[in-house]
């Protein structure tokens, strides 16, 4: 096998039946991750055919699970671990930030932590409170942490690869509303770096950047402006942190305006450095400041109104109007 | 497995009717039970109750009300009224038993399926639907009746509720507190943490654990090596079981739990060992981890059922009795499909209210930002 067409969920499965078998030292573990193959099934199978020691049904408890989960590399195994929403991830918070991210540089870097910390992200699924955000700044705020997120089927696959057998921590966040969009997956591919940005469409009047959820968004946004005559160019940025912003700057040079797109709220949201660093690196190139489009400073709201805070192709193509309009 | 956490699997009922104590094998633990599954009364002697054949008909009321309104919320969800329900079928005699405890002056703090709970504290069925149809995300004043928003972060609540027991034995006063959850919480740190507090603190509050044998896919097993009353013993303070399907034995055990808390004896923790008859949530599908014919054990010991049996048993209650109860069922069943349907989608401009107490420059910015964005759709369609 080589190429197939996969939704994110199956790819994700995939690239987790691999490296239970390619490694005896990986294991998953969280919250029905077994019999059920938690609660998107993306762990469908792997209990059945791994079985309760490499695929690990865990307490309730999140703090517990990921601070096990340190132990566990400790002693040299590569846990991936699964928080069952983004909104839970707050009482595993504290091991996150305060052990999992520091251990590497407190012991002198002679420890490694590969630990890898999936998350299902975001919103648009009509779910209650906490179960639709965004907290990828809230991790990118603390060195020491990788954070990525997949558009596609074939990132999904083999950004878990890599994070998996990465010695850093990565926290993969997982778009939720993404997770039954097909694409194809090459599993005998050689992936591009980790950290990488990719141009998904080529264009020259603008660049918006988008990862994850947005990604699908800002294609269809570009696809719309086409119609109008703009023609925009689409990164998908992969990696939150680090973030390539080479490949945003070589973009801008060429576009000369940008517009930054994501679910969390724009308020010290990942945006904001990217805004931040370009407006440094591309001065001169810069026809428009840097806009971005993303969340509200309000928390998530009720199901009913999500459409009205998420970022759709009328809030992108706004924003592109008015960097357009400079 | 321990041999206390095998017997945890299987309690038993039924066969020990005029006992002194229950008959609890070797290792097995106490079950707390005034009323077996087949409706016959028994005596407990911690637990002595009176109740009056008019009081009898009322917890009765309240558990038949109570599943008729879940029942009602999942056809809801069925029919796409709803986003979500989480149903606590097969849990009524847990809620009813021990909210009909609580006192109007003691506060609750329920997770997110204590319907039944919030039926006693006088909460307008209607009122809890909101979450769940998306157009809240709260719904209520829990001022109002003393009965806290539901909390979906598993355990968060436990410990807002000893907080809150704190705060009465730092006025003075002699209200109690009592926090919900469910058997998945007790391994989340801030329910231990909670335990930690209040056993030290003293605090006047009742944890009350409804064992239901899951959380979500995991059997209680994956959750604990004892049986979870015994938790307590560790903390410093006591821990009882109690038929979590026989609605006098919870409101005599939590009754005698909130009692502790008011006379300043503080915490109890009380397992309430019971069953979800359904799934976890709509979302959820059972048949991917659970047998069937667990449902059916445990259909056999169903709490109302084992009422209704005492009820005619004792000819406490007559047709005219139930024909009265399914006719108000019908009508709460109707009031609540059509305030459910004629619920409107919040204003948009929702978003931004309530967030701040005292105002936040950000959110007027954004929120003016947003109004204008709005508009100028409006402006579109009318050129
Ligand atoms: C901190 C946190 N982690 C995970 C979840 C997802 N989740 C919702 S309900 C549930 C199971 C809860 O089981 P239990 O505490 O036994 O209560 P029950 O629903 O069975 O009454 C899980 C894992 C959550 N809501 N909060």
């Amino acid at each position: 096998m080589a190429t197939e067409k996969l939704s994110i969920a199956k790819a994700i499965n995939a690239s987790l039946r691999t490296a239970l078998e390619n490694d005896p030292k990986v294991v998953i573990m969280g919250e029905d991750v077994g019999k059920l193959g938690g609660v998107f099934r993306v762990t469908d199978g792997l209990q059945k055919d791994f079985g309760e020691e490499r695929v690990i049904d865990t307490p309730l408890a999140e703090s517990g699970i990921v601070g096990t989960a340190i132990g566990l590399a400790l002693r040299g195994y590569r846990p991936v671990v699964e928080i069952q929403f983004d909104g839970f991830v707050f009482p595993a918070y504290d091991q996150i930030v305060t052990q999992l991210a520091k251990m590497h540089a407190r012991a002198l870097g002679k420890i490694k932590m590969p630990v890898v910390v999936r998350i299902p992200y975001g919103g648009a699924i009509g779910a209650v409170e906490h179960h639709s955000e965004s907290p990828e700044s809230l991790f990118a705020h603390v060195a020491g942490l990788k954070i990525v997120s997949p558009s596609n089927a074939s990132d999904a696959y083999w950004m878990l690869q890599q994070a998996i057998q990465s010695d850093d921590p990565v926290i993969y966040f997982e778009p939720k509303r993404r997770y039954h969009d097909r694409s194809e997956v090459d599993t005998d591919a050689i992936p591009g770096p980790l950290h990488t940005a990719r141009t998904v469409r080529q264009g020259t009047d603008l660049t918006l950047a988008a990862y994850g959820p947005m990604v699908k968004t800002c294609l269809e946004a570009a696809a719309a402006a086409a119609e109008e005559g703009k023609n925009l160019e689409v990164l998908d940025l992969r990696s939150i942190s680090p973030i390539d912003f080479d490949a945003i700057q070589a973009s801008v040079e060429r576009t000369r305006r940008l517009v930054v797109v994501h679910e969390a709220p724009v308020f010290f949201g990942s945006g904001a450095e990217i805004a931040a660093r370009i407006t440094e690196r591309c001065f001169y190139h810069l026809e428009a400041p840097v806009l971005r489009v993303g969340g509200y400073h309000a928390p998530y709201p009720p199901s009913r109104l999500e459409d009205e805070y998420l970022p759709g192709l009328d809030r992108v193509l706004d924003a592109v109007d008015r960097a357009l309009a400079y | 497995m321990t041999v206390d956490s095998t017997a945890a699997r299987k309690p038993r009922g039924g066969k020990r009717a005029g006992a002194k104590k229950p008959a609890a094998g070797a290792g097995e633990p106490e079950l707390v039970q005034l009323l077996t599954p087949e409706g016959e009364r028994v005596e407990h002697p911690d637990y002595a109750i009176d109740v009056t054949p008019e009081e009898l008909r009322g917890l009765y009321r309240d558990m038949v009300l109570t599943r008729r309104f879940d029942g009602e919320a999942t056809t809801l969800q069925r029919q796409g009224e709803l986003g979500l329900w989480a149903s606590l079928l097969g849990q009524e005699a847990a809620q009813i038993g021990s909210g009909r405890a609580t006192r109007d002056d003691d506060y609750v703090f329920p997770t997110y399926r204590e319907h039944g709970v919030a039926w006693c504290r006088g909460v307008d069925p209607t009122n809890l639907l909101g979450m769940f149809r998306g157009v809240n995300n709260g719904g209520w004043d829990p001022n109002e009746n003393n009965f806290h928003l539901y909390t979906i972060v598993i355990g968060s609540q436990a410990l807002h509720a000893t907080g809150y027991a704190m705060g009465i034995t730092k006025d003075g006063a002699d209200s109690a507190v009592i926090a919900y959850f469910g058997d998945g919480a007790t391994s989340q740190g801030d329910v231990a943490e909670a335990f930690t507090f209040a056993a030290v603190y003293n605090a006047p509050v009742v944890f009350f654990c409804q064992n239901n044998q899951w959380a979500i896919s995991e059997p209680t097993e994956k959750q604990t090596r004892v049986p979870l009353y015994r938790r307590a013993q560790g903390y410093g303070f006591p821990g009882v079981r109690v038929d979590g399907n026989d609605v006098l034995a919870c409101l005599a055990v939590t009754r005698a739990a909130l009692e502790r808390a008011r006379t300043g004896q503080g915490p109890t923790f009380v397992e309430a060992f019971t069953y979800r008859m359904g799934a976890h949530t709509t979302s959820d599908d059972p048949t991917r981890y659970r047998r069937d014919e667990e449902r059916e054990l445990w259909e056999a010991k169903d709490p109302i059922l084992r009422l209704r049996r005492h009820l005619e048993r004792e000819g406490l209650a007559d047709a005219e009795f139930f024909a009265a109860l399914e006719a108000e069922s019908d009508a709460l069943a109707k009031r609540v499909r059509e305030t459910v349907r004629a619920m409107p989608d919040p204003d948009s401009t929702a978003i931004f209210e309530n967030i701040y107490a005292d105002g936040h420059a950000l959110v007027d910015e954004e929120r003016e930002q947003f109004i204008a964005y709005q508009a100028s759709f409006a402006d579109e369609e009318s050129k």
